[in-house]
């Protein structure tokens, strides 16, 4: 889940440079960014119906704009990226799980804490408790990358701390007794491990943890005022006490921070909502509930063969006319396409990905997360197909240039109808597995919040904590839109070598 | 009679080599002229720079009224000099270079249609008589690969002759040929020299050049040593040079 923190950090400077946006009216709906696939109780799909986001931070932003007067409007973007689309204006504000640290503060402006929390530690259930922190020293424990959590057990020393993307794999492990305990946030240890029968919360909670709701950084001091002043109002009348007890996340901290002593304000249906609907289920019920995914995952299956079709348009163009650079073009624009394939081949994919959806909007090109995917995948598919039409291009021997020009036709036309024919039926098969591979790396779009069919698997496994059955599906489903392709290439390096082979005759 | 075909103090290198040092000579229309001489001398470099495929360093050819002419130390003649020059001079390679995604008669009618802007009809008729001619109609379906080397180069003969040249130039049309192949690739340039085609053959086959040529053009290390009749040559050479390398055939 919470992976690359790095990245965002490098990359959220790339977006502060952008224009200011001006201050909200107070008719405009507020944007709130968030991951949908950040698991619960935060910000997730519900169990029950996968096409509704729901968490204790929606609640919160939804009251919170009725306290404000304003309507907002969730807008999903993944984890890692919260920050940076913040500074690439996708929203107004970042609600999710954010700590108020020093790093993060460095990073984008914080309102006050919407809830105060710990690290609450877990065990195997009949393992010997572990009364505290340093009752963990020698142990291997399992935490959140690039949580406050992780910083916590890695500053005590003496502790083998694990990482995990992904909360659900740190239970899982425990359980699998690859780790002997995790901490991590409290909501997290409610929704993840106290239904689980196998394990247990154990010992005194671990440190201090405060959750804020992120704004641009400098940028936009009326809207965190507002949004302060909306925080205060909800735990003034009661509000957000409600929320969080609906959840069942309540804690001590709270308490002391909103000065509220009170028993219980209402019943946890929330949270027990949750755990009903992600019980084990007997196959039936698990049948259906893949069935009720399936039209999900064909709209994924969509998404991802749009952006490969579009992409491998690119590739294609762009990788030919490269080629054609390279071998045709003389000195200056065979070097200028060495260097564009030099530089795309030597840096990976992923920054590619990441620069142009949120680094080209500091030099003025905001793209649409759909046209930067294809545009990413595609620029860089082009660099690999330029060289396999290279090698096509010099596959084809100069003599038949030659008797192309010497019947009296230009460079350009003997490229046209003598070179490129001969190299397409060379590079056919190769271009066609190249899109096989495209197929699949285009699951790394997901990063700029495209919802495609590899997003959808993490999206529904972490709803259910199926990874198995979710991932045969999904991996059935790349097979069949693989599959035609595949036939292709066969088919092509079969019949497109026509006059290329000998035939019987 | 106006000759077809010119060079005057025609030179070329590469790098630097002296390949062509300053070769002369004129052909009248409709004589078939056989180039001879020890490999390397610059036979093939000549032909290809009659049809501008090479760039000269200095000297001028004038084929069919077309001139390309290069003073020593001027800029290179623009491409656009070569390209006119090459409408009326059709070249056939040693190694037949058919196109091999196309079939035989798709090869024919391709430069046609291209170049010239011909109808695809008007192309295929020209193609299908230009291939009876060679004795290839019934190949007209056959992809390069699927035909015989003499096949290929006869084919090679008519896709030249499709683009209608004045001046057919050959670089050792039969070298890459079996020999019992050899015979049928002559066989049409003695037919195209019946019909008063100007040919001009860089060739190892002694015989033909004796029996089919007008005359003879000798070379040797980048320049012409001896052009003569073709019986003169083979009986009394003129040149000491040119003896000795007919020896090696006697
Ligand atoms: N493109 C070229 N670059 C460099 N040297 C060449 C090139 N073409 C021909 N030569 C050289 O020029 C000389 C003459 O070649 P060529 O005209 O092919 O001779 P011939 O056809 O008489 O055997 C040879 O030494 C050959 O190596
Ligand atoms: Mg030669």
């Amino acid at each position: 889940m919470r992976f690359a923190l790095a990245v965002l950090l490098t990359l959220l400077s790339l977006g502060q440079a952008l224009a200011q946006s001006p201050p909200p009216a107070t008719s405009t709906p507020l944007r709130y960014g968030g991951d949908s696939t950040s698991g619960a109780p935060y910000t997730f799909k519900d169990p029950a119906d996968p096409d509704i986001t729901v968490g204790f931070e929606v609640d919160i932003m939804t009251q919170l704009g009725i306290e404000i007067g304003r309507k907002t409007v969730f807008v999903q973007n993944d984890w890692s990226n919260l920050i940076p689309g913040l500074n690439a204006g996708l929203y107004d504000a970042v609600i999710n799980g954010l700590e108020i640290t020093a790093a993060h503060q460095a990073a984008a402006d914080f309102s006050i804490p919407y809830y105060v929390t710990f690290g609450q530690i877990v065990i195997r259930r009949g393992d010997a408790d572990v009364p505290d922190i340093a009752a963990l020293r020698g142990k291997s424990v399992g935490t959140l990358k690039s949580s406050q959590m992780e910083y916590v057990l890695r500053s005590f020393g003496g502790i083998d701390v694990r990482s995990y993307e992904e909360e659900i794999d740190a239970y899982s492990d425990l359980k699998l007794k690859r780790i002997d305990a995790t901490v991590m946030d409290f909501p997290i240890a409610v929704y993840y491990a106290q239904p689980d029968r196998e394990l247990q919360f154990t010992g005194a909670p671990v440190g201090r943890i405060e959750y804020g709701i992120a704004v641009k950084k400098g940028g936009n001091p009326q809207l965190l005022a507002q949004i302060n002043t909306g925080l205060s109002q909800m735990i003034q009348d009661g509000e957000m006490r409600k929320i969080l007890d609906r959840w069942g996340i309540w804690t001590p901290m709270m308490a002391q921070f909103t000065g509220d002593a009170r028993p219980m304000q209402a019943q946890p249906d929330a949270y027990n909502h949750f755990v009903e609907a992600t019980q084990p289920q007997g196959w039936q019920a698990q049948l259906e509930r893949y069935m009720r995914f399936m039209p999900q995952l064909l709209w994924a299956a969509v998404m991802t063969m749009e952006i490969s079709i579009l992409a491998m348009f690119i590739a294609v163009g762009l990788g030919a006319t490269l080629a054609l650079c390279r071998v045709y073009g003389g000195v200056w624009l065979d070097r200028l396409a060495q260097v564009y394939i030099e530089v795309v081949r030597g840096t990976p994919l992923l920054i590619q990905v990441l620069f142009i959806y949120y680094g080209l909007p500091k030099i003025g090109i905001q793209l649409d997360p759909f046209i930067a995917g294809v545009l990413a995948l595609g620029l860089n598919y082009a660099a690999y197909e330029a060289e396999n039409y290279r090698a096509g291009l010099l596959a084809i021997p100069r003599h038949q240039m030659e008797a192309a020009i010497a019947l009296n036709m230009t460079e350009r036309q003997s490229l046209r109808h003598v070179v490129i024919p001969q190299a397409a039926r060379i590079v056919l098969p190769p271009t066609t597995n190249d899109f096989i591979s495209l197929i699949k790396d285009s699951s790394l779009v997901s990063v700029i919040s495209l919802v495609e069919l590899t997003k959808t698997y993490e999206l529904i496994s972490t709803t259910y904590y199926d990874y198995f059955g979710t991932g045969l599906l999904v991996a059935g489903m790349y097979l069949l839109l693989g599959l035609p392709f595949v036939r292709l290439a066969k088919w092509a390096e079969r019949h497109v070598s026509r006059g290329m082979t000998r035939t019987t005759k | 009679m106006q000759p077809i075909l010119r060079a005057e103090n025609v030179h070329k290198s590469f790098d630097k080599t002296h390949i062509l040092k300053g070769v002369s000579f004129q052909i009248e229309e409709g004589d078939l002229v056989s180039i001879i001489g020890p490999s390397g001398c610059g036979k093939s470099t000549l032909l290809r720079c009659l049809n501008g495929l090479e760039t000269l360093d200095s000297g001028m050819i004038e084929a069919c009224g077309v001139r390309l002419e290069r003073k020593p130390g001027a800029p290179e003649v623009p491409g656009e000099v070569a390209h006119r020059l090459r409408r009326n001079v059709g070249m056939v390679f040693q190694q037949y270079n058919l196109f091999p995604h196309k079939t035989l008669l798709q090869n024919v009618m391709m430069a046609p249609m291209v170049v010239k802007g011909t109808k695809k009809e008007e192309a295929e008729a020209n193609a299908e008589r230009l291939l009876k001619k060679v004795g290839l109609y019934e190949q007209m379906d056959r992809y390069p690969i699927n035909m015989s080397g003499g096949q290929q180069q006869r084919g090679a003969i008519a896709r030249a002759l499709a683009m209608a040249p004045k001046i057919m130039l050959y670089d050792e049309p039969t070298s890459a040929l079996d020999p019992g192949l050899v015979d049928e690739v002559l066989d049409v340039m003695k037919e195209l020299d019946a019909e008063g085609m100007t040919q001009i053959v860089v060739t190892h086959e002694m015989r033909f050049a004796r029996d089919a040529s007008d005359y003879i053009i000798y070379m040797e290390k980048g320049d012409i040593v001896e052009i003569s009749d073709e019986d003169e040559i083979f009986e009394n050479p003129k040149d000491p040079r040119t003896r000795q390398f007919l020896h090696r055939f006697a």
